[in-house]
């Protein structure tokens, strides 16, 4: 490579760093906003319930924000969240390009070693949520949208930063594109669908009294995991043909092979759950969270603490 | 929880039981169970796929060790109480899923069932609309059916007359494929378990292999497997390239490594030469040659307390670490007295005060070799079969240390004789295996997905459009000779119900009543 290429190598490298970093001061200005589009939300709520003559009509907080009309727009709660979704998506560009960046500067996939993953699956959260964000109204879920995605950035330029390299040869495949892509948008449906579960268990009690009515959000989180455990298998399918060209066999039990195949069972036993006379669904909304769980020890426990053939990628 | 208590006949029992086995929270049960009892085996090294970590973890742990390895924790998935989860889920999947098959049959060529009595409890849409009763009817049945829509007339005893429409039996068909699907991976992977087979071997450069039991230095094979009708092929490990990352970032990572290969095979004329990589085997008849790993192979010339070679052969060592430190064992039993070696194959070389003597770089840019060389009986002969890679010095004496670089010669002590480095080569590793059950598992796979989807995006839902009486029939006058005209004004009852909480036929039946209120505009 000569001096000139390098050079321009160095400035893709910090181009796509610098992308990133925006990208959180981006999201943490957006959690911000939705966190006061949060705290005025309640606040609204209970002024709603002191006033008598609106509680009827008003009381349990999503309709609070559906039925307020035009009048709203002058809201600052719901300005502010407005401001969230914008900046959500001003976020999502972002990151967009900063892997991309990763991915022209490593002349690959963007998907060669923890931090890289980190970093799509981030972007596979925000692009989850944004695209599901122009089908209803999900400013309520923005707060618990932005957090773990700020938290997963976060842990990837801190802790699993790696300097780009080439991929070693067992990830030189086409399935690895295809099984990564499916498992990082797989994943970034259960961390919203574990969000959606989460407000399920809260949502009326205490400071959570504006987030939409429990049977509602247990609805929306068996449409997200609907959509995510097909994705989920192809992944894990995908992922066994590639082993069975790189490793000669398609299944082995290996750590990563067997957490996979763990979150797979566990939100199995969740649709399950859904329609299972008898259960409360607010039993599977746990299961869903316990699905996610699992998918991030297989994601960080597994790469970190376990002795697995995955784990050659640099962490 | 239910609370019916068994009924006391045996037959009542067992049906009893099977009902249990067979329900849906006995399902939900064991795929938790499932979940759970895999946990161990990600946390515990398993023979199958580790077995010296497995010998490790023992020796390092003498206490609990037996006791796992006795509960089979270091072969979870072979394990009984693995087994008994999911052949019990299995049979609890048969036994749900099979009748419910019948179940779908029929449902698939009945009718939709009649229109409920009362249809505005249903919430849906009453409008009225100019026409007759029947062309309504008839022109609202031709609209479902365009839109695929199982559809039956009837008539109420009332006099009012419906429509009643049904979609989405796809999403049952699509559930019980996909169900039935996980039972044909579980066939494929039996089937692969039964008959597949699997071998390692070691190849220097150079050297040849041929597709026999005796040539592989490891084979397992099914229960039903036969090694004697091994596929025949043979080849020669022509050269073997390899690089490594030399840049900052994961230094020392391999960045390519092929292996060139000159292959026979019977009825193949002549030879054919291939590059097997790491994702590209080679793909001989039933069986494939993978590429699984590679290191060196330091040439060594021995010689005995007259001079005499006896022995002069490269030896394989075995890398233990990403910068190819290797360790070998050299024995020459045809000396007298017999000399063994233990010997660290550095491939760049450096010595460190903590880690001793070890490797810098797996590129063979500064080698040597460090060797310990001991004398006596090798214990051969003594009827227990030995590990190559191992060397029992139980009846030997140590002679020495030394180390050497290419082209050096070690002169042993008390003229034993002498050890020569005279170069390296390289092998590499194959695995090649076959597995007859894997298309099966990849086509069911496919299913499987396909199936899922089906099941979980597609709705079913029932639609009904009612008309009752006329209501009223107005009198318009038309602008003409003839007078009046009588155009009938119906009233048009549209609702509909998805089956699965959670959703609904809101936006079907909104659909409908534009359409038919489009028609008639
Ligand atoms: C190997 C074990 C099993 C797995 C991995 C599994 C997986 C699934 C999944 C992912 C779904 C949701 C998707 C769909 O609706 O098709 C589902 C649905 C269903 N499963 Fe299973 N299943 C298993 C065993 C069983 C067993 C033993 C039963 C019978 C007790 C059963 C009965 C059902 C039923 C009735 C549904 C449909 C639920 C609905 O309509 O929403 N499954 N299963």
């Amino acid at each position: 490579m000569d001096f000139m290429n390098s050079v321009e190598l160095v400035q893709l490298a910090d181009a796509s760093n610098n992308f990133i970093y925006a990208t959180m001061v981006i999201l943490f200005i957006a959690t911000i906003s939705f966190s006061v589009s949060f705290a005025a939300g309640r606040r609204r709520v209970r002024r709603v319930e002191v006033s008598p003559r609106r509680v009827l009509v008003e009381s349990s907080g999503s309709e609070v924000r559906e039925s307020e009309g035009s009048l709203a727009e002058l809201d600052p709660g719901r300005r502010a969240a407005n401001i969230g979704m914008s900046l959500t998506w001003l976020a999502g560009a972002m990151l967009l390009v900063g892997v991309i960046l990763r991915g022209i500067w490593a002349g690959r996939v963007p998907w060669g070693n923890m931090y890289e993953f980190s970093i799509s699956s981030a972007l596979g959260i925000l692009l989850v949520f944004l695209v599901w964000s122009t089908q209803r109204d999900l400013r309520w879920l923005g707060l618990f949208v932005t957090i773990p995605t700020l938290l997963t950035l976060g842990l990837a330029v801190t802790v699993l930063y790696t300097e780009s390299a080439q991929l070693v040869p067992a990830l030189k495949s086409y399935w690895l594109v295809i099984h990564v892509f499916a498992a990082i948008v797989g994943g970034g449906a259960f961390t919203v669908g574990a969000a959606t579960a989460g407000l399920s268990l809260i949502s009326g009690k205490g400071w959570f009294t504006q987030l939409p009515s429990r049977e509602k959000l247990e609805g929306l989180t068996h449409k997200v995991i609907a959509f995510s455990f097909p994705i989920w298998t192809f992944a894990v399918v995908a992922g066994a043909i590639w082993a069975e060209n790189a490793w000669g066999r398609y299944w082995g039990w290996d750590p990563k092979e067997t957490w996979a195949f763990i979150t797979w069972v566990i939100f199995a036993a969740y649709l399950h759950a859904r329609s299972t006379a008898g259960w409360k669904h607010q039993k599977a909304s746990v299961i869903a969270i316990v699905g996610w769980l699992a998918f991030l020890i297989n994601y960080f426990g597994v790469n970190i603490f376990i002795n697995s053939l995955h784990s050659y990628a640099g962490v | 929880m239910s609370t019916t208590l068994p009924p006391m006949s045996q037959r009542g029992f067992l049906r009893w039981l099977w009902r249990q086995l067979t329900s849906m929270k006995t399902a939900l049960i064991l795929l938790f169970l499932l979940a759970i009892v895999s946990i161990p085996g990600s946390y515990f090294p398993q023979r199958g796929t580790n077995p010296i970590l497995v010998d490790q973890w023992i020796a390092d742990y003498p206490r609990l060790g037996p006791i796992f390895d006795s509960i089979g924790l270091f072969d979870v998935f072979g394990s009984p109480w693995y087994s008994a989860v999911y052949i019990l889920l299995f049979i609890s999947l048969i036994g749900c899923v099979v009748p419910r098959l019948g179940v779908h049959w029929r449902a698939m060529r009945s009718q939709p069932p009649p229109a409920p009595k009362n249809l505005s409890r249903l919430g849906g849409s009453t409008f009225e609309i100019e026409g007759e009763v029947a062309t309504v009817i008839e022109n609202a049945r031709e609209l479902l059916k365009k839109d695929h829509w199982r559809t039956v007339i009837g008539q109420d005893a009332d006099g009012s007359r419906w429509v009643s429409a049904e979609k989405g039996y796809l999403r049952e068909t699509g559930n019980l494929v996909f169900h039935f699907s996980l039972i044909l991976i579980l066939v494929g992977v039996a089937v692969g378990g039964l008959f597949g087979w699997r071998g390692n071997v070691i190849v220097r450069e150079g050297e040849g292999f041929s597709n026999t039991l005796t040539q592989y230095d490891a084979w397992g094979g099914g229960r039903l497997s036969s090694a004697e009708s091994l596929p025949e092929f043979s080849f020669t490990l022509e050269s073997f390239n390899v690089e490594f990352e030399r840049g900052n970032a994961q230094e020392g990572a391999p960045r390519l490594f092929e292996a060139k290969m000159i292959v026979d095979r019977p009825g193949v004329e002549g030879s054919t030469t291939h590059l097997v990589e790491v994702n590209e085997p080679l793909v001989i008849d039933s069986a494939k040659v993978f590429l699984v790993g590679h290191g060196y192979a330091p040439h060594l010339i021995v010689r005995d307390s007259k001079g005499q070679v006896v022995l002069d052969d490269p030896v394989v060592f075995l890398p233990q670490d990403g910068n190819f430190t290797s360790t070998g064992v050299v024995k020459v039993p045809d000396s007298e007295p017999q000399l063994g070696f233990r010997g660290l194959f550095l491939p760049t070389s450096a010595i460190t005060e903590e880690l001793g003597p070890h490797s810098i770089f797996p590129a063979p840019d500064d080698v040597s070799v460090f060797f310990g060389a001991w004398a006596g009986n090798l214990g051969l002969d003594s009827g227990i079969s030995q590990s190559v890679y191992t060397l029992n010095v139980d009846d030997m004496t140590q002679l020495g240390l030394e180390s050497l670089q290419v082209g050096q010669t070690w002169r042993l002590p008390e003229g034993a004789g002498s050890i020569e480095l005279t170069g390296y080569e390289r092998w590499a590793s194959f695995q090649i295996a076959s597995d007859p059950g894997k298309e099966l598992a990849l086509i069911a796979s496919i299913l499987a997905i396909v199936g899922l989807s089906l099941s979980l995006f597609i709705q079913r839902r029932r639609v009904w459009v009612k008309i009752g009486q006329v209501v009223e029939v107005d009198q318009v006058t038309e602008q003409g000779s003839s007078g009046t005209v009588k155009v009938g004004r119906v009233k048009v009852e549209v609702a509909g119900i998805a089956k699965a909480s959670g959703h609904d036929a809101i936006e079907q039946v909104d659909n409908i009543v534009e359409t038919l209120k489009g028609q008639t505009a």
